[in-house]
C-alpha cells in the first residue's frame, strides 16, 4: 500500500486540501506544490505500468465484492496524465489569476482534483458515484467562485443538473446491484445479460451521465456554466470535467453492458455526436462573447468523442477509433484550457468579454494570441497537432468502416471550428492596440506552454498510444467472450 | 404483496415524484426537496435490494450505500441552500432567469 501510487494520487490532494482550506494564506503555495507531486506520482505510476503491465490494488486489503478495487488499466494512467498537465498548468495560471493568495480556490481546487483521481482509479461503480458527486460539487462551488449573480445562476443551474445526473446513475447502480449483488466492474461484465433491469440501469446511467457530459441534446447548461467561472476553472471545466463522466459512460459501455445492447444504441450515440458538432459549431458562430464561443466549442468536441462508439462496433476498425478519440481527448483538454486561460488574459486586459471589445486586444497580448491561434490549430485538427493526429485516426476509420457520413462531420466540424476561431482572431488583429494593461508573467506564458504542448504531442502519438495499449482497455465485451 | 414490493413501490413512486419536480418546479427550495425525495426513493430501492438474500440475515452492503448516500445527499443539500440563499441576497430572486418566479 505505502508503495503504492494509486492510493497517494488520492490521498495526496485530499490531504493538500484540507491544509489549504485550514493555512489559506499559503493556497497557492500548496496548490502548486501538490500539483507537481501530483505530476510525479502519475510519472512513476506510468513507470510502474510500463514493467508490470496492469495494476490492481485492494484498498485496505479488502478485496472486492466487499472492498473497494483500484485498477490501472492503459487508459486510467491516460486519464489521470491529462489531469496531471492541467492540473500543473491550472495552478501555475492560478497563481497570477487570483491576486489573493488565499482565495478560495485552491482549496476547492484541490477538492475536485482528490476526487478526479480516484474517479479514474476505481473498479467500483459505487465508488464511482461517490467520486462523480464530489466532483460536481466542487465544480459547483468553483463555478460560483466570482460571487456575482451571473456566476451564482450557472452554478445554481449545473448544480440541479449535476443533481438529476447523478441521482440517475444512483439509480442504475441499485438496479445493478438488486440484480447482481456486486458493484464491481469485472465481476458485473461476467453476470450482466440482456435483463429488464440492466436494460433499465443502463437507460438511466446513460442518460445520467450524457447529461453531466453535455452531449447535444443535454448541453443547454454547459455553455453559461464554462462561461462564467473564472478562467482557470473555465479550463478544468471544459478541460478535464467534462471527461470524467464520459470516462464513466466510456467504462460501463466498454466493460460492463452486454455487447448486443451496446451495438444497438452505437448508431444513436453517433447521431447525437453528430448532431453535437454541427449543431455547436453552429452556435459558436453565433456567439458574441469570446467565453461562449469557447464553451460552445466544446459542445462541438464532445460531438466528436461519440463517433467513437459506432466506429468501435465495427471489429476492423475498433482500434484506430479508439486511438482516436484517446488522442482528440488529450488534444482538446490541452488546447481548450489553453484557449480559456488566453481568453482569459484578453478578457483581463480589455474588460470585457464582447467580440466586438476585442479590437486590437492582439496586439497589446502577442503572446496569448499566439497561444490562442496554436490552441485552434489543435481543434480545427491542422497537421501536426495532437488534434489531428486524434481526427485522422477517426476519418480513416469511417473511411475503412465504410461509414463515409461520419467523415463529413469531422470535416464540417474543422470547417467550422476554422470559422469561429477566426472570428476571435480577425478582431483581435485588427488595429493597433491602445491598451496599456499588464498581465502576470504566469498568465503569459501558461497557456503559451500547453499550446505548444498541444502541436509538439502530435510527434509523439505512437510513443504515448503505448501506455494507452496497456491491458488493452474498452474492448466492447462482444469481442472479450469468456470475461476478463 | 410482500414487505419488498412496498418498499420497491413507494421507491419508485418517490423518484418519480422527485424527478417531476426537480425538472418543473422553478423555485430552489422546491428543486432541493426534490432531489431529496428523489433520493430518499432510490435509497428505498437500495433498502429492498438487501433482501435479495432469501434465507437468513438482509445483505449488510446497500444498507453501507445507503448511509453513504445520505452523508452525500446531506453535503449537496447544504450546497444548494447556500447557493441558493446568496443569489436571493443578491438577486431578490427565488428561481433562475428564465424559468418563472413565483415571488
Amino acid at each position: 500500500m505505502m508503495a503504492s501510487p494509486e492510493a497517494w494520487l488520492v490521498l495526496c490532494p485530499l490531504a493538500a486540501a484540507a491544509l489549504a482550506f485550514l493555512w489559506r494564506s499559503r493556497g497557492a503555495f500548496i496548490g502548486i506544490v501538490s500539483a507537481l507531486i501530483n505530476g510525479a506520482l502519475v510519472a512513476w505510476l506510468i513507470a510502474l505500468m510500463r514493467t508490470e503491465g496492469v495494476r490492481r490494488i485492494e484498498i485496505g486489503g479488502w478485496s472486492a465484492p466487499l472492498g473497494i478495487e483500484f485498477y490501472a488499466d492503459g487508459l486510467s494512467p491516460w486519464m489521470l496524465m491529462l489531469a496531471a498537465i492541467l492540473g500543473v498548468a491550472t495552478a501555475v495560471y492560478a497563481r497570477g489569476y487570483f491576486k489573493d493568495p488565499g482565495s478560495w480556490f485552491w482549496p476547492i481546487w484541490l477538492m475536485l482534483a482528490a476526487a478526479i483521481n480516484a474517479l479514474f482509479l476505481t473498479r467500483d461503480i459505487f465508488n464511482a458515484y461517490v467520486c462523480l458527486e464530489l466532483l460536481g460539487l466542487s465544480s459547483v462551488a468553483l463555478i460560483a467562485l466570482s460571487g456575482n449573480p451571473d456566476a451564482l445562476a450557472a452554478a445554481l443551474r449545473y448544480f440541479f443538473v449535476s443533481m438529476l445526473g447523478s441521482l440517475f446513475y444512483l439509480l442504475g447502480v441499485s438496479l445493478l446491484y438488486s440484480a447482481h449483488a456486486t458493484v464491481d466492474i469485472d465481476r458485473l461484465r461476467s453476470l450482466v445479460s440482456e435483463t429488464p433491469a440492466t436494460l433499465a440501469a443502463a437507460a438511466f446511467m446513460t442518460v445520467g451521465l450524457l447529461l453531466k457530459t453535455a452531449l447535444f441534446p443535454l448541453h443547454f447548461w454547459l455553455p453559461p456554466a464554462h462561461a462564467n467561472a473564472p478562467a482557470p476553472v473555465s479550463a478544468l471545466l471544459s478541460g478535464l470535467v467534462v471527461k470524467a463522466s464520459l470516462y464513466l459512460l466510456l467504462r460501463l459501455w466498454f466493460e460492463v453492458f452486454p455487447g448486443a445492447i451496446f451495438a444497438s444504441v452505437a448508431p444513436l450515440f453517433g447521431l447525437l455526436g453528430a448532431a453535437a458538432v454541427v449543431w455547436g459549431g453552429i452556435q459558436a458562430l453565433l456567439q458574441e462573447r469570446v467565453k461562449l464561443v469557447v464553451a460552445y466549442s466544446t459542445v462541438v468536441q464532445v460531438g466528436y468523442f461519440f463517433l467513437l462508439f459506432p466506429l468501435a462496433a465495427h471489429p476492423l476498425t475498433a482500434e484506430l477509433a479508439r486511438q482516436g478519440v484517446i488522442y482528440l481527448l488529450l488534444a482538446h483538454a490541452i488546447a481548450k484550457s489553453a484557449a480559456f486561460m488566453a481568453a482569459g488574459n484578453f478578457i483581463r486586459v480589455v474588460g470585457s468579454d464582447r467580440l466586438e471589445d476585442m479590437k486590437g486586444a492582439g496586439t497589446a497580448l502577442p503572446v496569448s494570441m499566439f497561444s490562442l491561434g496554436l490552441a485552434g490549430i489543435s481543434l480545427m485538427g491542422l497537421p501536426p497537432s495532437a488534434g489531428f493526429i486524434g481526427k485522422w485516426k477517426l476519418f480513416s476509420a469511417s473511411l475503412t468502416a465504410g461509414q463515409w457520413w461520419w467523415t463529413v462531420v469531422l470535416a464540417a466540424g474543422g470547417l467550422l471550428s476554422a470559422a469561429y476561431f477566426f472570428r476571435i482572431l480577425s478582431p483581435a488583429l485588427a488595429e493597433p492596440s491602445r491598451l496599456g494593461a499588464k498581465i502576470p508573467r504566469t498568465m503569459k506564458w501558461t497557456p503559451m506552454a500547453l499550446a505548444l504542448a498541444g502541436v509538439l504531442l502530435g510527434f509523439l502519438a505512437p510513443q504515448l498510444l503505448e501506455i494507452f495499449e496497456i491491458g488493452a482497455p474498452l474492448r466492447p465485451a462482444a469481442a472479450m467472450e469468456g470475461g476478463p | 404483496m410482500n414487505a419488498v414490493w412496498i418498499y420497491l413501490c413507494t421507491g419508485a413512486g418517490l423518484i418519480a415524484l422527485g424527478v417531476l419536480a426537480l425538472v418543473r418546479e422553478p423555485h430552489f427550495f422546491r428543486k432541493v426537496l426534490a432531489f431529496n425525495i428523489t433520493g430518499s426513493g432510490i435509497f428505498l430501492l437500495l433498502v429492498a435490494a438487501a433482501s435479495r438474500v432469501s434465507d437468513g440475515p438482509p445483505d449488510p452492503v446497500p444498507h453501507a450505500m445507503v448511509l453513504t448516500g445520505i452523508v452525500v445527499s446531506v453535503s449537496a443539500t447544504a450546497v444548494g441552500l447556500a447557493l441558493a440563499k446568496k443569489y436571493h441576497h443578491l438577486t431578490g430572486h427565488t428561481a433562475l432567469p428564465g424559468e418563472e418566479d413565483e415571488e
